[in-house]
């Protein structure tokens, strides 16, 4: 968020902690309360908050607003659809990739795709600022998003669906409860990179750079490039969330990339609180969450949804993440 | 050639559309300094209120104040209970309050007309096709593109040569003091966004009869209409108008002539899937290359 107030830290792992706690304990007691489908949920929240934390280094850290992140996320997910099913097929990609059906792999290629587009889309949108970066992040993932509805061979329009999630080890991924674990271990891994990177001199540089470019630049430094090494590596995030989504379901669409979930991405970091390092996963728990609540109750949910989110742009300050620690948030 | 005429009018035609919707998007941008997500929804509310109106009257004459009204009404009650509060807020809360604006109206949407498209008939008296020598071309279509010319006409008018446009010019760039001298610039605000939705909403019963009316209208042509914008350089109507005429003209060629070039290229379903793919990605493609060009676009407003 361009906001040049201080942004919040955590002092204390006890509560991350605690959550984490929770969460290790979540596939079993589900499985007692006999409500397997929690894990699966939980799972889908915990993927969505990996691509909010990504999202989050862009806008919280990088004060770059991009409403086009769903291309970043899709273009891992369809990563993943197009190597499984050219593994499965035994016909490489483009005539020289080989299709793979390792999970490390395929995040590994899914981090890389995402990556590659994020630095094109970057090098141009960087370009521009404010109001057209908005516009231009939005316009250039509708271009991806067509782009792959054009893709007749993988899909088109009905995306397509493989048999299997991708293997890691000898873990039995069939099994819900193993992937939530799998998703919550790179979750995980993702944040304590991004707390690393938040702290670190690319970091601080980030906030110097979002509070007054031009002081930034007078010091010698290439603004340009530190923002567009920022989009770059929350692209990555982004696609590597779109990757275990497209595990998750075994199924991948353009659906992925639908503008609406660039929108839900941003509405995630704002209400967990930009710039923080938890922030962004707690907004997307708590957004799935308030969708799944609402939808149990009416299938019209979006018409109190969309009043919500206009009163919390026009009142909520901060996020979630404020919340429990107004004290120290000078 | 009477082919490639043709379709340069479909361009032409869909370009008019285009700067409807972008003038209003571009003078809010250009003197408020909000980015609305929810014009979108404006063009769908005069769609479907046009639509409604024809159904109940029988007459798309008299759908058309019908769709005005609705848009005009709709935009100004927008502006007056959300948008008002968004003026002093960063892009961020402009687009989150927007976003949800889109969610809001989508599905009251849902709830009034059904998930259903609806169709609009084109009226009897330009139903029919004009003799243009070369080819035949459809009234209809002749009158979306005159009426869309008057538009821009008026407004440039409007903004240079009225008193009310000289306030908005003046409101611009000098807010307070307009207001220093006993100018109610929320009202002015109200009403220039008004316009702005009243623009909106003709476009979307203009397109009524050409497309089917249906929830998600709005965003399709929205995100084009961002495009435009982003061409013609934000904040200024000569840009959106010469944006929105580059973008339909481009838009409508490589979808109209790309499948048979690339057909006598290779062979026929490669060939499709080419052309289908790089022609729904050639505005963007065209806007990445202005951004290279002129990053504040082709005719921005601000030195």
């Amino acid at each position: 968020m361009a906001n040049p107030r201080s942004f919040p830290r955590f002092k204390g792992w006890l509560l991350p902690g605690l959550a984490l706690a929770c969460l290790l304990a979540l596939p079993p007691v589900a499985q007692a309360l006999g409500q397997p489908a929690l894990v699966t949920l939980v799972t889908r929240m915990m993927i969505l908050g990996l691509a909010a934390s990504a999202l989050n280094i862009a806008l919280g850290m990088g004060g770059l607003i991009s409403l086009g992140h769903a291309a970043f996320y899709g273009i891992g997910g369809y990563a993943v659809g197009i190597l499984t099913t050219h593994a499965a097929a035994g016909a490489p990609f483009l005539g020289f990739i080989p299709g793979s059906d390792s999970l490390a792999l395929n995040l590994l290629a899914a981090l890389v795709a995402s990556g590659v587009a994020a630095a094109i889309i970057g090098a141009l949108a960087l370009r521009t600022s404010g109001i057209q970066f908005i516009m231009i992040t939005l316009a250039f993932a509708q271009m991806v998003f067509f782009l792959f509805v054009a893709l007749k061979a993988y899909g088109g329009d009905d995306g397509m669906s493989f048999r299997r999630r991708n293997g890691l080890l000898d873990f039995n991924m069939r099994d819900d409860a193993t992937f939530f674990y799998v998703s919550l271990g790179v979750l995980s891994l993702w944040l304590a990179l991004s707390a690393r990177l938040l702290h670190s001199r690319f970091g601080l540089l980030l906030g110097g750079i979002r509070q007054s470019e031009r002081r930034m630049q007078a010091i010698g430094v290439n603004t340009f490039a530190m923002r567009w090494l920022a989009f770059v590596l929350s692209g990555m995030g982004a696609g590597l969330a779109g990757a275990l989504m497209a595990n998750l379901g075994r199924f991948v669409s353009p659906d992925l990339m639908h503008w609406t979930q660039s929108g839900e991405m941003l509405i995630m970091v704002v209400l967990g609180g930009a710039g923080t390092i938890f922030g962004p996963v707690l907004g997307a728990f708590a957004l799935i969450g308030l969708e799944t609540l609402l939808a149990s109750w009416t299938e019209h949910w979006q018409i109190f949804l969309g009043p919500l989110l206009v009163l919390m742009a026009l009142t909520f300050r901060g996020g979630l993440a404020r919340l429990w620690r107004k004290g120290d948030a000078s | 050639m009477a082919l490639v005429l043709e379709q340069l009018l479909n361009g032409i035609q869909f370009g008019v559309m285009l700067f409807l919707l972008a003038a209003g998007l571009t003078l809010v941008f250009g003197i408020m300094g909000v980015i609305n997500l929810a014009h979108g929804s404006l063009y769908m509310v005069g769609a479907y209120a046009a639509a409604l109106g024809a159904k109940l009257t029988g007459s798309f004459l008299l759908a058309i104040p019908c769709g005005l009204v609705a848009a005009g009404l709709a935009g100004m009650a927008l502006e007056y209970i959300v948008v008002r509060r968004l003026y002093a807020r960063d892009h961020l809360d402009q687009v989150l309050a927007t976003f949800g604006l889109i969610l809001f109206f989508n599905q009251a949407i849902i709830l009034l007309f059904g998930r259903q498209p609806m169709f609009v008939q084109i009226p009897p008296l330009l139903s029919g096709a004009l003799d243009l020598g070369l080819f035949a071309y459809p009234v209809y279509r002749l009158c979306i593109i005159l009426a869309g010319l008057a538009c821009a006409g008026g407004l440039f008018l409007l903004i240079q040569r009225t008193r009310l446009g000289m306030l908005v010019r003046a409101g611009a760039t000098h807010r307070d003091m307009v207001q220093a001298l006993g100018v109610d610039i929320r009202l002015l605000y109200t009403i220039l966004f008004g316009l702005g939705a009243v623009l909106a909403g003709f476009a979307g019963l203009m397109a009524g009869p050409l497309l089917s009316v249906q929830v998600g209208m709005g965003e399709q042509i929205l995100i084009l209409t961002f495009v435009v914008v982003v061409i013609g350089g934000l904040g200024s109507v000569a840009g959106a108008f010469w944006g929105a005429l580059l973008v339909g003209l481009v838009d409508t060629s490589l979808r109209a002539f790309l499948p048979q070039i690339l057909r006598a290229l290779m062979n026929g379903s490669e060939a499709d899937a080419l052309a289908g793919g790089i022609s729904a990605m050639g505005v963007y493609l065209v806007m990445a290359l202005v951004l290279l060009v002129r990053p504040k676009g082709l005719f921005p407003a601000y030195g």
